[in-house]
């Protein structure tokens, strides 16, 4: 069958919503928070009007719960999916550590919000990143668009490694904002994405199994690596589901490291979500201004993309890194991260990392100008004004 | 040793064994023999869900498992929700749940996980009428942890965190009625049940398996260890719990309500009977012993009225 794109305006949350209906999903776990909410809402008018067959779709009393269902769901043979946000992923981080330890192929989407106190619902990569240990890959989708085809491939990337995944819209710019999604019809993605067919399940009730089970420290140990391996395994799954997409559908992801005009980039902005959206755009109007800047928009974030990260740096001076995020007492995730993994390579651009958009405020192409001529002078000058710095502060 | 035909027709309690010897519980453990009887009742194609406490231990240890059926172990406030979602993926993918020819799905849990951390679960759980049975095992203290108080442990009990001494200092709360809790979200099936009173248990497992819908089953099950009791007490001192009203044997069906008592026509014995063998009631006064044995009667007027007004 040829492949013509069904085009719907959608908010990234029903995107998501038609995601997991084209994903054939058995099993979704429900809980609402604000943003997240529209998703589980539009699955369930989904089903109540008949649109999907052959789900369970499970109200929970909670995101503890939402996730407890899932892995439950998931080590029956089930796909299984549920989406959250914020309070909602801090409350479920138990139940992430379970998912993975279990080797549950379990796509969620999290809508990333800011943490209280004080409250808010706006956008913020805090409540993600704080949950980078648990076992999880994560992708950060730019735009609408990417929220489909990051649910769908999130899926078969899952299941070929057997560990849960993460896709990631930010509050209300991709959630409740309409933009133009190309759909793959039903039958190109059965074919893209078969059934699942699961590492173990709970109803082989000859030969029956026992998950979790008290691990000594004579064998423990290698339950983790076995783990560590499956995210390093990732990479390559990772690599081959984006090539396989874009040979498809017309949408590379092969690259885990979106690179915008770095080629002959003197320095890049590097940063992960819908900020970097701003940033692609700003990176062309800065370009007319004689500046020599490119964007690097890190797409997943775990497995974290050492070795793409390291071609972009040998090749650049300096690397804007922008954390829409903080690691209190420390620094920006993102950077931290960044920085690591270039300790032992010889690549040493300088890093300065710039703090945006914390709790939703606005971030705008004006402020990737500032960012671009602060950049310009660091260069020049061959050293760093401050490492971090708190771009928006009041002072 | 095979148990001859002509004997095993003649047998009240399954002859088949689904529980391995070899499990680590301690002896007497009353948990590990209620585990037991599920598994003869239900045989394989059984999937339990067992959150953090001692039959996390008795279960086995990786590659090791003491039950003859699959098994997840999970996360302590989990049990009603885990098993929502095997629920859920079971009758996604087409099997059928509950009935004798059907796949039961069975959560496991200690009273900690049921009365206090997994509460919500299990609300949420009876509440969207999954077809699954939980089972609480009432050993009336974390045990796994080392004996410390649960929303179950009784009134004047010893544990290591309400523990005994110059102060008098001990448990001051009354046993939490978990299943009036349950029986409050109007579920089709809930009763009680004890490990001295096999037949009786293993009926109710049954009806809790032939019952569409969730059901709930709460088992006395003595924990020497923590009971501070001679390890061949168990089954005595779960009996006169039974005996004295303490804990009695009672269903909840579709809002009708009928004590299953084995001597119906006797009254209870004193407290004392059951407060015997246990050195976790030696802190308790005369007046304590009063004050548990107001709060039993008041308890067992309450459900005699019960079954005689919703019999
Ligand atoms: C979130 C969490 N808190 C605490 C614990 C520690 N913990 C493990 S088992 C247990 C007590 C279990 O008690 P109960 O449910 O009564 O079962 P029992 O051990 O008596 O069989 C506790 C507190 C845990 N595993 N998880
Ligand atoms: S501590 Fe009690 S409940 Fe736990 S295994 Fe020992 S006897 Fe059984």
């Amino acid at each position: 069958m040829e492949y013509k794109p069904i085009r719907k305006v959608v908010s990234g949350n029903y995107a998501a919503a038609y995601a997991v209906k084209h994903a054939r999903v058995e099993v979704v776990a429900a809980y609402p928070i604000t943003p997240q909410t529209s998703i589980i809402e539009k699955i369930a008018e989904f089903i109540a009007n008949d649109e999907i067959e052959n789900i369970q779709y499970v109200p929970v009393e909670s995101e503890h719960s939402a996730m407890a269902a899932s892995i439950g769901a998931s080590a029956t043979g089930a796909r299984a999916f549920t989406a959250t946000s914020a309070q909602g992923l801090a409350l479920m981080h138990e139940m992430l550590h379970w998912a993975a330890g279990a080797r549950l192929p379990i796509v969620m989407v999290d809508v990333n919000r800011a943490m209280a106190p004080p409250w808010s619902v706006w956008d913020d990569q805090t409540d993600s990143l704080s949950q980078r240990d648990t076992g999880w890959m994560q992708f950060y989708a730019e735009n609408n668009q990417e929220v489909y085809d990051g649910v769908l491939m999130a899926f078969k990337i899952a299941e070929t490694v057997n560990l849960p995944a993460m896709v990631i819209e930010s509050a209300f710019i991709l959630s409740h904002t309409y933009d133009v999604v190309e759909m793959i019809p039903q039958e190109l993605v059965d074919e893209f994405l078969p059934p699942r067919k699961p590492l173990y399940t709970l109803t082989d009730f000859d030969n029956p199994i026992s998950v979790g089970a008290l691990g000594t420290p004579n064998d423990y140990y290698e339950f983790r690596y076995k783990l560590a391996k499956a995210m390093e395994e990732a990479k390559k799954v990772i690599h081959e589901v984006g090539k396989e997409f874009g040979e498809r559908f017309g949408r590379d992801y092969s690259q885990m490291i979106e690179l915008y005009k770095t080629d002959d980039a003197d320095f890049v902005f590097m940063g992960m979500g819908s900020l970097m959206g701003t940033v692609k755009q700003a990176v062309d109007v800065l370009r007319e201004e004689g500046y020599k800047v490119g964007a690097a928009k890190v797409r997943w974030f775990r497995p974290f993309p050492s070795e793409e990260l390291y071609e972009l740096a040998k090749d650049v001076q300096a690397i804007a890194v922008l954390d829409r995020n903080f690691s209190f007492g420390q620094e920006g995730i993102l950077f931290n991260e960044a920085k690591g993994a270039l300790y032992n390579t010889d690549a040493k651009p300088l890093m300065k990392n710039y703090i945006v958009g914390l709790g939703g405020r606005d971030f705008t192409v004006n402020d990737v100008r500032k960012i671009a001529e602060n950049m310009k002078a660091i260069i020049d000058k061959g050293e760093l004004d401050v490492e971090v710095d708190w771009y928006h502060l009041k002072r | 040793m095979e148990i001859p035909e002509n004997v095993k027709k003649r047998l009240s309690i399954p002859a088949d064994e689904h529980f391995y010897a070899g499990h680590t519980a301690c002896q007497g453990c009353g948990a590990s023999l209620g585990l037991r009887y599920v598994l003869k009742t239900y045989g394989k194609k059984t999937i339990f869900t067992i959150p953090a406490c001692c039959s996390t231990i008795i279960a086995g240890a990786w590659p090791y498992s003491t039950l003859d059926a699959p098994l997840f172990h999970t996360a302590f406030e989990t049990t009603g929700a885990v098993m929502s979602g095997i629920e859920a993926a079971l009758k996604v993918k087409g099997y059928k749940v509950k009935g004798e020819d059907g796949v039961m799905v069975v959560g496991w849990a200690g009273d900690g996980g049921t009365a206090d951390i997994g509460l919500q679960a299990l609300s949420g759980f009876l509440e969207r009428g999954h077809d699954a049975l939980y089972i609480m095992y009432d050993n009336e203290a974390y045990m796994n942890t080392g004996i410390q108080r649960s929303g179950s442990t009784p009134y004047g009990a010893w544990t290591t965190n309400t523990p005994g001494g110059k102060k008098h200092f001990l448990e001051k709360r009354h046993k939490k009625k978990v299943i009036d809790i349950v029986i409050a979200h109007e579920i089709p099936y809930a009763a009680t049940a004890s490990v001295a009173y096999p037949e009786d248990f293993i009926r109710k497992l049954k009806k809790a398996r032939d019952t569409p819908g969730p059901s709930f089953i709460q088992l006395f099950a003595p924990c020497p260890t923590g009971w501070r009791s001679p390890t061949d007490k168990s089954i005595e001192l779960a009996r006169l719990a039974v005996q004295t009203a303490y804990f009695p044997l009672f269903e909840y069906e579709n809002g009708r309500y009928k004590i299953n008592m084995p001597s119906p026509k006797k009254e209870p014995k004193p407290i004392e009977e059951f407060l015997k063998y246990q050195g976790r009631f030696k802190y308790m006064t005369k007046e304590d012993i009063e004050v548990l044995q107001q709060w039993v009667n008041h308890e067992w007027e309450k459900l005699k009225k019960l079954a005689e007004i919703f019999g």
